[in-house]
């Protein structure tokens, strides 16, 4: 058994993890996928269009396609979060599944990483789904966009890992909350997501520019407009140090609270 | 790997590299308080070992810690030839638990419950749906592999958590409470499927509080008490070595006035509980102690052996535990 500071091992048992939600996924798939698409396709049609009429160019672009890029890094951002939060804290807390795997030839560090991986693949079912309509709408024509695919993927790997942290530390659904509105929310008005960081005063600028999910969209928007992106190392590199980072301490937090 | 796990297990008594499971000195604090204070015993290959405890005795802890799923603070424990908890995740590889809260998987159906816990293991899907039929034939699910949980009762649900526990086919099976909240037809049932078990020579750890249980199924038990044990032994050799081979039980309002007034030279050990008198006597004591009591109408009476629930009580005491 892992002591508790130990880094984080990763072995094969993490994939039955995996395939265990992947299971109760596709049990549910269509009206899951539908469900994660309602909610940004009425914010991207209903800004978009209503307030992209009155609107010059953003970003050198209409501003329904400004928002569309912005959209799939939210949407991913948001997918990757309610899994590793709600469901993650369903599994762990409230039904038990990992004290059943547990009892198994699985170690809690297998567990972790299972649920940290199918956060991320569920998340980028999330802004696959999102791209594949605004790439039906024409927002979208550029191949460079399939590069977008791989940086949504280590997007939910981020926000699986910073969910799983507040999931470690919950006593309950509604600690949930305080993430969602002191965490996630301004993240989304900061980030560029409905309008460039560049908007914001030098101050606000400055924090925007930390945050993962500005990385993310950095990275997102020009590779879906057919653009590289610059400074995309520096980018990547800060969303892959976010993932790790945040995992070994969402993976100590776990240990502390259930292997005690 | 074999021919390294050789070498100290050869230095070893040949007691412990034998059992199935065995564990020494464990001990384990939680904030300054002591759960589990030097816990030892060992549990030979075919047997079944009761460890019996009021609320909060240490049982389930000291399960936990035979997994590898909580460091103990001091004490050696090896599981299956493995020590633990260095080796704990390879020792699971042979075991089976069965939890004491129910944790099946609601959204799969009987057979996927089964199919993704063989995974855990390594299992194939195939194996494990070529075992599947005989597995729930065994619990009495046969021909439910497609239901949905919801629809499974209590007893159902226990039934197919010790399937799947078997999923991987054992050598050791451990079980928390596996009754409890049951009825007692479906705990009858549970019962005779664990002697079967036994009958096919697996080793089955038990943790319970019910008494009748752990006298059907146990070969050797354990009473833990706040962390400790008590007592250990056989069922038939704990009652003979700490109790007084009957019991005469009193009922009434007068029970406890009585208990304390002429019941005190006709039994050498009383207990009162209520308005229930417990008179424990040796055989030749029970004629002259009914005789009396039959002059008083009012006082209700019960003659009966000497059960473990008695030297539990008497071993543990009477007060509640929460």
């Amino acid at each position: 058994m892992n002591n508790f500071l130990s880094p984080p091992s990763f072995s094969w048992r993490a994939i039955a993890v995996w395939r265990r939600n992947f299971l109760v996924w596709r049990k549910l798939a269509i009206p899951s996928v539908l469900g994660n698409l309602a909610d940004p396709m009425i914010y991207l049609f209903g800004l978009g269009y209503g307030l992209g009429g009155l609107l010059p160019q953003v970003g050198g672009v209409s501003y329904i396609v400004f928002l569309a890029s912005g959209t799939v890094c939210a949407s991913t951002m948001n997918a990757a979060s309610f899994e590793a939060l709600y469901s993650g804290f369903s599994r762990m807390h409230v039904q038990k599944t990992w004290e059943a795997i547990l009892n198994a030839p699985v170690a809690l560090d297998d567990v972790l990483a299972g649920e940290w991986l199918w956060a991320a693949s569920k998340a980028t079912l999330s802004g696959l789904a999102i791209m594949l309509v605004i790439t039906a709408l024409g927002f979208i024509s550029s191949p460079l966009a399939l590069w977008a695919i791989p940086v949504v993927f280590l997007t939910g790997l981020c926000f699986g890992a910073l969910g799983l942290i507040v999931t470690a530390l919950a006593p309950s659904y509604d600690f949930f909350m305080y993430y969602f509105t002191l965490f996630l929310t301004p993240m989304v008005l900061l980030c560029g997501v409905f309008f460039p960081v560049e908007q914001l005063p030098a101050l606000l600028q400055g924090v925007a520019g930390q945050l993962p999910l500005a990385h993310a969209v950095r990275l997102v928007r020009p590779l879906l407009l057919g653009e590289w992106p610059s400074q995309a190392g520096m980018h990547l590199a800060a969303l892959l140090v976010t993932a790790l980072a945040a995992y070994w301490l969402a993976l100590l937090l776990t240990r502390r609270r259930l292997l005690k | 790997m074999a021919s390294l796990a050789i070498l100290p297990e050869a230095l070893e008594p040949a007691a412990a590299t034998a059992a199935v499971l065995s564990v020494a000195g464990l001990r384990k604090s939680y904030g300054g308080r002591e759960v589990v204070g030097g816990v030892s015993f060992t549990l030979a290959p075919g047997e079944c070992y009761g460890l019996l405890g009021p609320n909060g005795a240490g049982k389930t802890t000291t399960l936990r810690c035979c997994l590898g799923l909580t460091a103990p603070d001091a004490g050696v424990i090896r599981l299956l030839g493995e020590p633990v908890p260095a080796r704990a995740r390879e020792a699971r590889t042979k075991v089976g638990v069965v939890p004491q809260f129910d944790n099946l998987d609601p959204d799969f159906s009987v057979a996927e419950n089964l199919r993704v816990f063989g995974r855990y293991f390594g299992i194939g899907d195939a194996e494990t749906r070529r075992r599947i039929p005989d597995l729930l034939d065994f619990a009495g699910l046969a021909g439910k592999e497609d239901a949905r949980l919801a629809t499974l009762s209590g007893g159902m649900k226990r039934r197919l958590t010790l399937a799947r526990a078997l999923v991987n086919d054992p050598d050791l099976l451990l079980l928390d409470e596996p009754t409890t909240g049951l009825d007692p037809q479906a705990r009858h049932l549970i019962w005779e499927r664990l002697k079967r078990l036994l009958q096919q020579g697996k080793t089955i750890l038990l943790t319970t509080h019910f008494m009748d249980e752990a006298e059907r199924l146990c070969h050797r038990l354990a009473i833990l008490d706040a962390g400790r044990i008590v007592a250990e032994g056989a069922p038939r050799e704990l009652i003979a070595a700490h109790i007084e081979p009957q019991v005469v039980e009193v009922y009434g309002e007068d029970a406890a006035n009585w208990a304390r007034g002429a019941g005190q030279s006709l039994a050498r050990r009383i207990e009162v509980s209520g308005e229930t008198a417990f008179c424990y006597v040796d055989v030749e004591e029970v004629a002259p102690l009914l005789k009396q009591l039959a002059q008083l109408p009012a006082l209700r009476t019960l003659h009966r052996p000497a059960n473990l629930e008695d030297v539990f009580l008497k071993l543990t005491g009477r007060e509640l535990r929460d």
